[in-house]
């Protein structure tokens, strides 16, 4: 396989075929495995040549969600480090009892006797045509579970880097991968990321906070670059991680801002949004002077295009959203 | 006589001397909460214990007393974590239905039904993968049967070649049904359809329940898959320890009573060796609840520990 030199730019996908290939090679306890992620390559590509290279430590797995997920758990329990691939997070829902009853309690309950160092990577979101099983945004779902670390990278380098950190860390990871952004482009350094939890300041800005992560993360930088000519200087966070949150950092810039957008392609109801949004006015009280989240609206996503781009979050319902926080005093 | 059948009148003796003294605590308030007991089921991971390795990990299900003893958990700490105290076992975490004990290759209970078939699964991948020549083992109920958890386990542990043991305890009811009720075809049927070795047995007799998993250890290691025992035994109780039974047919409990492992266990022992063993089961177990009680309770700083790593 060949290796991209430092400055070349590279994809969303091939990050995380980077990551996977970087740590199989590091340590032997890891394998990867899931649904044509072997000799097939992945669905998507992510595990490209692995197979070829690491032989049976790259497996395919039948269609069987709660199997897969479960001998992720049990094999970690007895010492190797599984990244299965869930091809869709919509396919997350059938293993449930997999990821929230057994994953999720197992260091708990036993007081850190067991634990269950293992990753799922899976993707998602609506991409033009992708029917309302291949479209859910389905992070907040997991944010919600004690014991599970949730990350949500939205480019090459933290899909790379977020990947490393999640195979090295001692807890249950899910990484949810952005399908939209996997042939986005990106420079690359091939570092594992300790970072867990911890934002990125995108962009610094005086006026507004925005506050996002995964597919929204472009819409946003390009919100920002619009509305900076108008005159209106945005902060632009990307959490990076949601479970755990980096609430410092979005809290310093509120404090500075005093006001704050946060958008997600998720839907709305019940979304994450709304706990970066409560934690804010808990932490800040009237020092937060306007608040708005931006996602899909909620109902199922439709298919067609035309119908989902009704409901999806775009660069300019994201500006129009930080506008209205201006216009508020 | 053999020292064997002493072993197992003994050591399913203390399982059914805990189960009772712990129903008494859930009606006095001695153990908050519920018990999912394994009362006439004893036999059944007396039995498969003595076949596996010490060091085999061990996944059962909230009726897993049995198997946490068996598996060689000391009865002060068992009885301890179901009375929610500060045991070494969970802390007071895990309670009757969710306890574990790795340091005993006891992997845990389990409180949903067929939810340690996937884990046990992975348990194997990786003993396999790791060549420590050790086979895990699962304990499920009949219920589990119709639980897609099995099934996607049982079909992917054949198709990838990953050896385990699944051990049907097949006591008549899955919770407060009769499990033909609700089962198409019997658990070795299934068990065939994805090329799987059932072993079928009498699961009140611990040196039957020995032997056939003695079998389906060898098979396990020799063909590299999972293999199925059928331990056919009856339930002597109800499904919990609040559960009336009115659900049972008159004269049923006195019919399914006359197969107790126990009473069977006893008498095939010399009378005099068999009161001696009684009555020193009586005076541990006795003994292992009074120091259960003195067990600490766990300190309530600890409720937001271990969460995560760090």
């Amino acid at each position: 396989m060949s290796t991209p030199t430092d400055a070349e730019a590279i994809t969303y996908i091939r990050a995380i075929n980077l990551a996977l290939d970087d740590a199989l090679a590091a340590d032997d306890s890891v394998i990867v495995f899931g649904e044509d992620v072997g000799i097939p390559n992945g669905p998507f590509g992510a595990s490209k040549g692995l197979r070829a290279a690491y032989g049976d430590r790259v497996f395919d797995t039948p269609i069987s969600e709660s199997a897969m997920i479960g001998a992720a758990l049990g094999s970690s329990m007895a010492g190797l480090r599984p990244v299965v691939e869930v091809m869709y997070a919509d396919f997350l829902l059938v293993a449930m009892d997999q990821v929230i009853n057994q994953i999720a309690n197992t260091r708990y309950v036993s007081r850190g006797k067991i634990t269950a160092p293992l990753v799922i990577r899976t993707q998602q979101g609506s991409t033009p045509g992708s029917c309302a099983q291949h479209s859910k945004s389905l992070e907040a779902m997991f944010a919600h579970i004690p014991g599970l670390l949730v990350a949500v990278p939205s480019t090459p380098q933290d899909a790379y880097s977020i990947l490393r950190g999640a195979i090295d860390s001692d807890d249950p990871v899910m990484v949810f991968e952005s399908r939209r952004l996997y042939p986005s482009k990106g420079t690359l350094r091939r570092d594992p990321d300790p970072r867990v939890g911890i934002a990125d300041v995108v962009r610094p800005g005086n006026d507004v906070t925005v506050v996002t992560w995964g597919t929204c993360r472009p819409l946003c930088e390009q919100a920002a670059t619009t509305l900076a000519g108008q005159g209106v200087d945005c902060e632009v966070i990307d959490l990076r991680w949601i479970s755990p949150w980096d609430s410092t950092t979005v809290i310093d810039s509120v404090a500075r801002t005093g006001r704050l957008v946060v958008a997600h392609e998720a839907v709305q109801n019940a979304g994450f949004g709304s706990e970066v949004v409560s934690t804010v006015v808990e932490a800040l009280g009237p020092r937060l002077l306007a608040a708005r989240r931006v996602a899909s609206l909620s109902a199922p996503m439709p298919a067609s295009p035309l119908l989902s781009a009704q409901l999806l979050p775009s660069a300019e319902s994201i500006a129009r959203a930080i506008l209205d926080t201006i216009g508020e005093q | 006589m053999m020292a064997a059948e002493v072993d197992d009148y003994r050591d399913m003796l203390r399982i059914r001397l805990i189960e009772e003294e712990l129903l008494k605590c859930v009606q006095d308030g001695r153990v908050i909460g519920s018990a999912h007991l394994c009362i006439g089921q004893e036999a059944i991971p007396v039995g498969a214990c003595r076949a596996l390795k010490s060091d085999d990990p061990v996944v059962a299900t909230y009726r897993g007393h049995g198997w946490a003893l068996a598996k060689g958990v000391p009865p002060v700490q068992f009885i301890g974590e179901v009375m929610g105290r500060d045991s070494t076992l969970n802390g007071g975490r895990g309670g009757s239905a969710y306890l574990s004990s790795p340091d005993h290759a006891f992997m845990g209970e389990n409180s949903i039904v067929g939810g340690g078939l996937p884990m046990t699964l992975g348990l194997a991948m990786a003993h396999q993968r790791r060549a420590t020549g050790l086979i895990p083992a699962v304990s499920i109920g009949d219920g589990a049967m119709n639980q897609g958890n099995v099934h996607e386990s049982l079909n992917m542990g054949s198709v990838l070649g990953i050896p385990f043991i699944v051990i049907v305890e097949n006591n008549g009811y899955a919770e407060m049904t009769p499990s033909t009720d609700l089962t198409a075809t019997p658990a070795a049927v299934r068990a065939a359809a994805y090329a799987i070795e059932a072993i079928e047995v009498d699961g009140n007799s611990a040196s039957a329940v020995a032997e056939a998993t003695r079998r389906a250890r060898e098979l396990a290691v020799s063909t590299q898959r999972p293999v199925m025992v059928e331990a056919h035994t009856r339930r002597l109780g109800g499904h919990y320890s609040g559960d009336a039974q009115a659900y049972r047919p008159k004269g049923e409990l006195e019919e399914w009573g006359r197969l107790d492992p126990l009473t069977r266990a006893r008498s095939l022992l010399d009378p005099t060796v068999a009161e001696a063993t009684y009555q020193q089961v009586v005076a541990e177990v006795t003994d292992a609840f009074a120091r259960a009680a003195q067990l600490p309770a766990p300190l309530e700083e600890e409720a937001m520990k271990h969460v995560y790593a760090n």
